[in-house]
């Protein structure tokens, strides 16, 4: 049966960037106390030099979040290449928390716990993503370079929710290179953490000065804000059950609410969409891979998918 | 073929075909192994003019087995959501002709492919970016795949930890084409352009690529930004937008890497030492010469460091990225 808005979930994505702690608490604690988020995963998946800073005060964001009614999830790293970061995957099992896997180190060493398969584990093709229900994967948040067609062929039929990233700069790439460090002339080695001065990623532009990418140490995203504000109704008529907003260093409880109140009904997307593009600070938006596009790209909303839901 | 001293530990030559003709090259400069892939969107260089129909296929199979050379068909992008069926045929087609292992990384497919066609042996692609013991081990626990060709992270001594800890063949990159960001989870591409490696089998496809002349500027162009510029004088080079001029903090840089091409020769002896099994040669999109010259200075170079001395530097830098060397992330200070 085609799924309404007004059923999807929203799941607020791990904090990408190296905020100082006292900012990445007081963030959690208010999203705790004011964002409709119904699933809020936490940890480090960036860089495994800022981990040590963050995972002691875990447990107090996570005791507010599941005080306030929120389902927590611990995410593995992205890339894992050392004993020290593979002890730490390894630990993540045994907190007794759902673990998001984002790569298949942690699904290696999760025995019987409770996983769910992060974005960036590649799931393509419904074969994938039948492979991991029968795993006993609880959700599958889907890789964001995917179209509407291929998220399509994945959601239908699909057995657990199925989740696309929605909202945020898109991470495009993951490298053992430190680009923070690299651009102060640094190695990763010694990189005096320069990736904390930048609270949403290093702004990239080509050398006509057109703002292109934005690098967070290891990692690089796109420089545009990924936004399917205006393709919900699609994205439910094509079988997806929730949805990832990735923080920023902005009014998060503002776009998580701006997103309940489409998939509610209350808000209509055009004018949801004109508050995004109006936040203070506020990224271009973006939505190209959705459309099958260049991801840069701004497109119209799937007219014609969104037509076909209305009819549903 | 050619005559040579088999000592206890030398590397296996896995060398690049875009073509028959390359592949003969190949085959004749004294490769061990080559590989190539079938011509359409389930290999990632899926590029026009590029790759093997089903009768090539064949006759290559049949030509490297003469020579005692074995055949890897690379099936290495991930199955379209929906159409899975060019992946499935692929599967079986190569199964019957006979190659010698398939090279995989999307997990639809390795399952279809040890569910359908067992008895071929199933190496993981580089794209499925497998870099600790765990991660390798889930894919052979699964899969039973039994090489896996590590992606481009890790350093010589961690490869040496890793071969340590796991039973399977590694197989790692030695020259050509240098990837900085991790592989099979990059999107840089079809940021910029729409295609992906994962999806379409390219990165940063010339189809997208155009040259502005600026008067005393040569821009080089990727979909609508800029990768780099040149002066009068400067060589142009190919916009692979990993390797661009961009600008950060207010200065100007090539961010991610300079244009440099993958080296591994210094570092060969090294190699062996850590365990690793075979060494890849990148470029199937290159030319007969390249293949032929590349695969032949390898050839020797790794005679060489198998019987104990250390291989001299071949000059190929007409091969290379602008001309330039590096051994990447196998050593530490690349990070």
């Amino acid at each position: 049966m085609t799924k309404q808005t007004k059923d999807m979930t929203l799941t607020l994505g791990p904090v990408l960037f190296n905020w100082p702690l006292e900012k990445w608490r007081d963030f959690y604690f208010r999203i705790a106390d004011e964002a409709p988020v119904d699933h809020v995963i936490v940890g480090e998946i960036v860089c495994s030099k800022r981990e040590p800073f963050f995972t002691p005060h875990l447990p107090d964001i996570i005791e507010r979040l599941e005080a306030a009614g929120k389902t927590v999830i611990l995410a593995s790293p992205i890339l894992v290449m050392n004993k020290r970061e593979r002890t730490a995957v390894s630990s993540l099992f045994e907190a007794g928390y759902t673990v998001e896997t984002n790569d298949t180190t942690a699904l290696q060493m999760l025995g019987n716990k409770a996983f769910t398969v992060g974005p960036f584990i590649n799931v393509y093709n419904e074969a994938s993503r039948a492979y991991f229900e029968r795993l006993g994967a609880e959700r599958i948040s889907l890789p964001g370079e995917l179209p509407i067609t291929s998220i399509k062929a994945i959601a239908e039929n699909a057995r657990v929710p199925i989740e696309v990233f929605a909202f945020g700069r898109m991470p495009l790439a993951i490298s053992a290179r430190c680009y923070h460090a690299r651009a102060e002339g640094l190695s990763k080695d010694s990189c005096r953490y320069v990736c904390a001065q930048d609270p949403d990623g290093m702004e990239v532009a080509t050398l006509d000065g057109q703002p292109f990418l934005a690098v967070n140490g290891v990692q690089t995203l796109s420089h545009a804000c990924y936004n399917a504000i205006t393709d919900l109704g699609a994205l439910a008529a094509a079988g997806v059950s929730a949805l990832r907003l990735s923080p920023h260093d902005r009014d998060m409880v503002e776009v998580t609410s701006l997103f309940r109140s489409v998939l509610d009904g209350q808000v209509d997307s055009s004018t949801a969409a004109r508050t995004l593009a109006e936040q203070e600070d506020a990224f271009p938006l973006c939505n190209g891979f959705l459309h099958g596009k260049e991801g840069f790209t701004a497109a119209e909303r799937l007219a014609e998918a969104e037509r076909l839901a209305e009819f549903a | 073929m050619i005559e040579r001293t088999i000592t206890r530990k030398t590397l296996e030559l896995v060398c690049p075909a875009g073509t028959p003709a390359a592949f003969r090259a190949a085959v004749d400069a004294g490769a061990d192994t080559v590989y190539c892939g079938l011509r359409d969107d389930t290999n990632a260089r899926n590029f026009p003019g590029l790759n093997f129909s089903r009768e090539e296929l064949a006759e290559a199979t049949a030509y490297a087995h003469a020579h005692g050379v074995k055949l890897l068909l690379a099936l290495n992008t991930y199955k379209r959501a929906g159409n899975p069926e060019a992946w499935h045929r692929a599967v079986n087609d190569a199964a019957q002709i006979g190659v010698d292992a398939m090279i995989m990384a999307d997990i639809g497919l390795l399952d279809y492919a040890a569910t359908h066609a067992p008895k071929v042996r199933r190496h993981l692609s580089v794209q499925a970016a497998a870099s600790t013991p765990e991660a390798v081990r889930w894919y052979v626990n699964r899969f039973d795949v039994r090489r896996v060709v590590l992606p481009r992270v890790l350093t010589v001594p961690e490869i040496a930890l890793l071969n340590q800890e796991i039973d399977i063949e590694t197989e790692v990159f030695g020259f050509g084409g240098l990837c900085v960001m991790t592989e099979g989870r990059c999107s840089l591409s079809s940021y910029v352009t729409g295609k992906s490696p994962n999806m379409n089998g390219v990165c940063s496809p010339a189809s997208h690529v155009r040259y502005e002349d600026r008067g005393s500027k040569l821009v080089s162009k990727l979909g609508d930004f800029t990768i780099n510029s040149f002066d009068e004088g400067e060589k142009a080079g190919y916009p692979t937008l990993c390797k661009g001029r961009f600008e950060a903090n207010g200065k100007v840089s090539y961010l991610f890497e300079d244009p440099t091409s993958l080296n591994v020769v210094s570092v060969l002896p090294d190699l062996i030492a850590a365990g690793v099994t075979a060494l890849k040669l990148e470029g199937r999109q290159r030319g007969r010469a390249y293949t032929s010259k590349v695969v032949a200075a390898f050839r020797l170079a790794i005679d060489t460091a198998a019987a104990g001395a250390v291989p001299a530097m071949p000059d190929l830098s007409e091969f290379m990225e602008g001309g330039k060397d590096t051994t990447g992330a196998y050593q530490k200070s690349w990070q």
